[in-house]
């Protein structure tokens, strides 16, 4: 709380539980205490007071009992000196106003004044009563009666429904009580109206501009005064009872199965007087934070709420070009402030989606275009940013469409999306970025292979003509990771980049970020931990693969490493990484432990039953075919090549890189041949058992321009400085012959090692 | 002879101050000018001297010495350490067990002026242990609970019962340890068997068993205590008080009660009530009854009743130089023998009340609580007789107030009201950053350092950093005194995340939660975040520390040693009673050594002596941060947070009507 709206808050209980002892007092008379009290079409008596104090008012004597309780939870309004504290004393005052304010609605339904009369309203949908002839015309709705309890309470209690937004008082104009209530439907979140400022409802604002408002239309207008908010706390407290398996009395238990489980939040339009403080203080107490658009203290601090208690949104000064930008960035606030989990269920592309498209693979002459591959740049990016800087849903394509790219052609596109979310981590980075992969590959007619700076997407003809465009690729990033990440994501804005300047930037930004992440691992070596990590992201393409990925030995995709993984089992502990203990050490130099022996032999179903960590020639780990490059012995060199994704030319193994990625994919163990991710080559650990790097004769030249630093950092730890420039390439070299030539020309340590097999 | 201090190195107190130079004036020593004059005796100050048998006393100062009987340095720091442990246990247990009787004779009817008056308390405690609460009446529930916790200290087998409210993996480790007491006594006994001559020499293994009589106290007897104060006094909830020498009133009977028992000082409180015993004092020419409290006695009756502080230890003997005491009432603990000297240069009576203690001079009037509201008027009559005798009066101006009263059990309710009470938003705070760790920041006064100076500078220094501090005892009324316990003037000396918290629930930042033997409210406090959840599953994991800058007595030494025990990291100030003399004798820290890193090792916490205070607060930040990254919670930032509150607000209702609606709500409604 604050000192501010405590003492609000205490005023306004102090008033109301007053007001409703006077009224009870005043029916008593006139009624009796005999009268018959209840909500209409409603179970569970007079919902809030039942749940939380197990009180089963059916006659109006029996609000003596709920008002003295009530009066037990007020307290004293905070002095000005010598505070005392007020916390849990205002959220006491809180209760006390629920309990206050369904005690004055059930005698006005005593009297016939609830539901609230207003002539010329016409309900689309709504509680119907007998006493009114079940008419939908000149009333307001009143509590939610059972029926629509059913069908809507599941659905906010499993969470089909996102959540339910109590607005109380009046927008700024018309049009902002409108945009605000759209917005709202957009995302199917329900919508319930309460109260006014001086005289002037939301409802009447409405209404004025004919929206229809409604159980129809997921609006519903419950009355124009502040104390019909009983009625959607009423609804919270009675799904926690029809679908929790609480019972009545349990208070904490709902109260917390409301914070849990309904993501309600109070929207405050206008000026908040005493009564709404109050009431906002009841409704903190189900977890529910109260956002206001005038100036009000903020309660950040968390822990009542999920999240921030009371956040102040002035109108006026929400950064946004007119009014409706403005409506529209409020209830993106009051969606972040109660973690509002927006499910995408559908993926909204123009070809069918799902995970039965994965596997499916564009062929050239079904080709529409290609980004990345031989011919142009792909790249992925995926980073964190703060949650105001990320536009939910936002997908840009900078620069022009593929509509004037020929049949077959390419060009190169940079997927760039930018995630906020409050449990959102920069190690989770790479985790949602190697996501990409598998959701683009869901696109019926889309074909994506790799990662990072080395993506390959293909559009097939079918895709293009049912419209697929390049917008769609941020749609069904946003779509999913919603879906698949909502634990830690909770906005995701989405750029295509095929402006050739804009691109060439992003990459660079992108290649920075990759290379952190490759060189955050540099201090931990396999010896320090007491687990690796198994990935079987890949198994869907090579369902016996399994990688081991150590803290020298990263994914052989390269987007993989052992801190990635270990994230991956954070976010989705029952996920594609599975933290593998190494249980007895077998072999130190081979590289063989009891533990990743057991887990090879379950995760490829028994295909293969040992793997060697450090060797390429006893039992070498498998490859899916998502490697970076190919590691190979060339008998004859006593040594092996290392052939880039990037290199299509000859090697001196008489095969091209796709011709030899079949030999190494498909998960088969075969010696002497090795899928791997380029940042294994420079770990001490690269077929250490074998000799090491020095062990390598002929490399893709890419390889030695892009990681040249890190080349040359590996030539002085193997004590040979000029050892990169004995090692040949494909620029000098492309045949054994040739090879054997260089490298006595050069005086390569692999002709003067022992033996490799 | 150690040089004599400025007034000023004595005490940062004010009050303090010029109370002594009124002794100095009237030549009459203090526990600080005794201090000057008495230089500590090296040897065993270091704990190296061992008075255990009539071989003795032994000095162990040179490489290699050992005892006549061969007793290591090792062995004889040991001993020592675990001698006063087992006093500063007995103390509190004792204390513990007087409640426990206390709590019988109520049930039984038996006394005069008692009721059970927090019902709620008692059916909750009572839960702890299944003793059936459903259709009983309080009284009934009583008598179950007196019995079984008065056979906590005679018990010789099993566990004793408190000890299962700690957090489940912290039992299972204790097990493990064997370190969880049998029964009260048996432990104390066994520890002063094990350190006579000629029994445990091995000190690892003497360790263990300090630490087992440690729990004896924290788990147990402390336990105990404040469990029945609770239920026969009231647990406490926030009040207002006030503290320091000018609580005494010029115009009315002062009654100072000293000591540590709430039993006593609470009757006397209901007998100061007294219609007639007012009436008395006004016929006696007074305008009323001023009763206020030193030390924990003080704690016990502020905590609950908001009767102010007249100060803490040290400012027993400055409270007499007032020359406005007409009787100092002390019942057991840190009551100075010196009163008796002091007080007849005045007209203040010293009255001692526990069967336990009598002090050669003093008048005696022994407390029985058949007979308690009795014995407390009499007492006040005694009092008010003297009010005639009284000649110059000097009582200082300075008084503050403050607002105590912070129970575990208010803790849990301020965060969350009647309806959502729990430890969550509190360990929210700690999680996101807001508040960095907390301090539990408590013990003595100690002539021997500045008064005040330490607790205070560790404690402002602390609430800048955002940890939130927690006190009790003497260290409590220090804060209270420079106003540290009051919100709206706390909360100003503190880091934004921190006032940001304080603010939402309207508390200082410094949370008074009770006299010493109260400590172990801290550790439910800390047994109640941990099962929140989100820090850890065991209480030497959440970023928390425990401070005794200025520790004077044994009670202090045992409270360390449960805290320990708990997993807690506790730092001392001044100098540790077993610190050897490392610079001439090699490996005489070797005892030091092990009650850190060793104990860690076994407990997760440890107990160091860090005289300097910088060091101590970088220790205690350092230890903090250490658990907060063990816990994988992002690293303290200064400014992340403070955003929330009503400064903005207050300053835009200053404003005008049009300015001030124009600034809240922007462009009216349409």
């Amino acid at each position: 709380m604050s000192r501010y709206i405590a003492t609000r808050a205490i005023r306004g209980a102090n008033a109301i539980v007053t007001e409703a002892e006077f009224m009870l007092n005043k029916a008593l008379a006139e009624k009796g205490a005999d009268a018959p009290i209840s909500f209409p079409n409603t179970a569970y008596y007079l919902p809030t007071i039942f749940a939380m104090t197990g009180i089963a008012v059916e006659k109006l004597g029996q609000l003596k009992d709920v008002i003295k309780h009530a009066r037990e939870l007020l307290h004293p309004i905070p002095s000005n000196r010598h505070w005392t504290p007020y916390l849990g004393e205002t959220l006491d005052g809180g209760m006390a106003t629920l309990f206050a304010a369904e005690t004055i609605e059930a005698i006005r339904f005593l009297y016939d004044l609830q539901p609230e009369p207003k002539p010329g309203f016409q309900l689309a949908g709504g509680t119907a009563y007998p006493q009114l002839g079940e008419s939908m015309e000149g009333h307001l709705n009143g509590p939610i009666d059972d029926i629509r309890l059913r069908s809507w309470g599941i659905s906010l209690v499993d969470g089909r429904m996102p959540g339910f937004a109590a607005i109380v008082g009046c927008a700024k104009n018309n049009a902002v009580a409108v945009k605000i209530v759209r917005e709202l439907q957009k995302r199917n979140i329900l919508t319930f109206l309460c109260g006014n400022v001086n005289g002037r409802s939301i409802i009447d604002q409405l209404q004025e501009e004919g929206v229809e408002l409604g159980y129809d239309t997921y609006t519903v207008p419950f009355g124009t005064d502040t104390l019909s908010a009983i009625y959607p706390l009423g609804f919270a407290a009675r799904s926690a009872l029809t679908f929790g398996g609480l019972k009545a009395g349990m208070a904490q238990d709902i109260l917390l199965y409301n914070k849990e489980r309904v993501f309600a939040f109070v929207l405050a339009l206008g000026e908040v007087d005493d009564l709404k403080y109050a009431a906002a203080a009841g409704a903190i107490n189900y977890g529910f934070p109260v956002i206001a658009d005038t100036v009000i203290p903020e309660i950040l601090p968390t822990g009542v709420t999920t999240y921030e208690h009371v956040v102040s949104m002035p109108f006026d000064k929400i950064d946004g070009a007119d009014d409706m930008e403005k409506a529209e960035r409020l209830i993106q606030k009051c969606i972040e402030v109660r973690g509002v989990k927006i499910k995408m269920t559908e993926v909204p592309i123009p070809v069918p989606y799902g995970s039965a498209f994965e596997g499916e693979v564009v062929r050239k002459a079904d080709l529409r275009v290609e980004f990345g591959g031989k011919h142009s740049r792909c790249f992925e990016y995926l980073y964190t940013a703060p949650l105001e800087e990320v536009v939910d849903g936002k997908v840009e394509v900078v620069g022009p469409d593929f509509s004037a790219i020929a049949a077959q052609g390419n060009m190169s596109v940079g997927v760039v999306a930018k995630v906020a979310g409050r449990s959102m981590q920069s190690d989770f980075e790479p985790v949602l970025e190697r996501q990409i992969h598998y959701f683009v590959n869901g696109a019926s007619g889309i074909q994506h292979v790799g990662q990072r700076d080395i993506a390959w997407i293909r559009i097939s003809n079918a895709a293009a003509e049912k419209g697929f465009s390049l917008q769609d690729l941020g749609k069904i990033l946003h779509a999913r990771f919603h879906a698949d990440f909502g634990a830690i994501v909770d906005k995701v804005q989405v750029t295509i980049y095929t402006d050739p300047a804009e691109l060439e930037k992003w990459l660079g930004k992108a290649r920075e970020a990759y290379d952190f992440r490759n060189k955050r691992l540099a201090d931990l070596t396999d010896d320090k931990v007491e687990e690796f990590y198994s990935c079987t992201l890949c198994q869907s393409f090579a369902p016996n693969h399994v990688c081991v990925v150590s803290p020298q030995r990263l994914g052989l995709c390269g987007a993989y490493n052992w801190l990635d993984c270990k994230a991956s089992f954070n976010i989705n502990p029952t996920g594609p990484n599975q933290p593998i203990k190494l249980g007895k050490m077998l072999d130190d130099r081979r590289g063989y432990w009891s533990g990743t022996n057991e887990y090879a032999a379950m995760g490829s179903h028994g295909v293969v039953n040992e793997v060697s960590m450090y060797s390429i020639m006893e039992n070498p780990m498998t490859a899916c075919g998502c490697f970076e490059c190919i590691v190979m012995l060339i008998p004859e060199a006593n040594g092996v090549m290392v052939v880039s994704r990037e290199d299509t030319s000859m090697t001196p193994a008489g095969m091209t890189f796709s011709t030899l990625a079949g030999i190494a994919g498909g998960g088969l163990q075969t010696p002497g041949v090795m899928g791997v991710g380029k940042f294994y080559l420079i770990s001490p650990k690269f077929i250490s058992s074998d000799g090491g790097f020095k062990r390598i004769v002929w490399m893709s030249s890419v390889l030695k321009q892009t990681m040249a630093d890190e080349l040359k950092a590996v030539a002085e730890r193997e004590g040979d400085p000029d050892l990169i420039d004995r090692i040949a390439d494909e620029r000098e070299v492309s045949t054994v012959d040739e090879l054997m030539a260089w490298l006595e020309a050069h005086g390569h340590p692999a002709m003067i090692m022992e033996p490799m097999f | 002879m150690a040089k004599k201090r400025e007034i000023q190195e004595y005490t940062i107190d004010p009050a303090a101050q010029q109370m002594i130079i009124r002794a100095e004036e009237l030549g009459i020593g203090t526990a600080f000018s005794r201090a000057d004059n008495m230089v500590p005796c090296n040897i065993g100050a270091a704990g190296m001297c061992c008075k255990q048998c009539g071989m003795g006393p032994c000095r162990l100062t040179k490489n290699g010495d050992v005892g006549i009987c061969g007793a290591t340095l090792e062995t004889v720091q040991a001993r020592n350490l675990t001698r006063a442990i087992a006093a500063g246990a007995a103390a509190h247990s004792d204390h513990g067990r007087d409640m426990a009787f206390t709590l019988k004779a109520v049930a039984e009817n038996k006394t005069e002026g008692y009721r059970i008056k927090d019902v709620a308390k008692l059916r909750q405690v009572a839960g702890y242990y299944n003793i059936p609460v459903e259709k009983r009446t309080p009284e009934e529930i009583a008598n179950d609970l007196a019995d079984l916790y008065i056979a906590q200290f005679g018990q010789q087998r099993g566990e004793v019962i408190p000890a299962r409210r700690a957090p489940k993996k912290r039992q299972e480790k204790w097990r493990q340890l064997g370190v969880i007491p049998r029964g009260v006594d048996r432990e104390v006994v066994e520890a002063l068997h094990r350190t006579h001559i000629g029994d445990d020499q091995d000190y690892v293994h003497i360790l263990q068993h300090a630490i087992k009589t440690g729990m004896a106290d924290g788990w147990a007897g402390s336990m105990i205590a404040t469990d029945i104060s609770d239920i026969l006094f009231g647990t406490p909830a926030p009040v207002l008080g006030q503290a320091n020498l000018g609580v005494l009133k010029k115009d009315m009977v002062n009654v100072v009660v000293h000591g540590h028992e709430p039993t006593l000082s609470e009757m006397i409180v209901a007998a100061s009530q007294d219609p007639e015993i007012i009436a008395y004092a006004r016929a006696a020419g007074a305008q009323g009854i001023q009763l206020s409290g030193i030390c924990c006695t003080a704690n016990e009756i502020l905590m609950r009743q908001g009767i102010p502080a007249a100060g803490n230890f040290l400012h027993q003997e400055l409270s007499i130089m007032t020359g406005s005491v007409e009787a100092m009432v002390v019942d057991v603990q840190c009551i100075m023998q010196a009163l008796v000297d002091l007080a007849s240069h005045f007209h203040t009576k010293i009255i001692t009340t526990s069967p336990k203690v009598k002090i050669t001079g003093a008048l005696h009037m022994e407390f029985d609580e058949h007979h308690a509201l009795s014995i407390a008027k009499n007492i006040l009559r005694t009092a008010i007789d003297n009010y005639k005798n009284r000649g110059e009066v000097q009582i200082p101006d300075e008084k503050e107030d403050l607002i105590p009263g912070f129970s575990h059990e208010y803790i849990n309710y301020m965060l969350g009201g009647s309806y959502r009470a729990s430890f969550r938003p509190l360990n929210d705070a700690i999680m996101t950053g807001r508040i960095r760790g907390v301090a539990a920041i408590v013990g003595c006064n100690n002539p021997r350092s500045k008064q005040d100076y330490l607790h205070v500078k560790v404690v402002r220094e602390l609430l800048k950093q955002d940890v939130l501090v927690v006190q009790t005892g003497c260290g409590a009324i220090a804060s209270a005194k420079l106003g540290l316990l009051l919100g709206e003037a706390g909360i100003e000396q503190v880091g934004a995340g921190l006032r940001e918290v304080c603010e939402t629930v309207g508390i200082p930042p410094v949370l008074h939660m009770g006299s010493c033997v109260d400590n172990t409210r801290i550790l439910t406090v800390l047994t109640q975040m941990v099962e929140e959840g989100g820090l850890g599953d065991d209480i030497d994991q959440v970023p928390a520390v425990g401070l005794a800058p200025e520790w004077m007595s044994e009670k202090a030494l045992a409270i360390a040693t449960y805290c320990v025990a708990s997993g807690a990291y506790v730092i001392f100030g001044g100098a540790s009673p077993i610190g050897g003399m490392p610079d001439r004798v090699d490996d005489s820290d070797k005892v030091l050594k092990y009650i850190s890193a060793g104990w860690e090792k076994d407990y997760g916490g440890k107990l160091e002596f860090i005289a300097d205070p910088d060091k101590m607060i970088e220790a205690s930040l350092a230890h903090i941060d250490k658990k907060r990254a063990a816990l994988g919670l992002p690293a303290w930032d200064p400014n992340k947070f403070g955003r929330s509150g009503d400064a903005h607000m207050n300053e835009l209702e200053a404003l005008p009507l049009e300015a001030r609606r124009a600034a809240i709500y922007g462009l009216a409604a349409d």
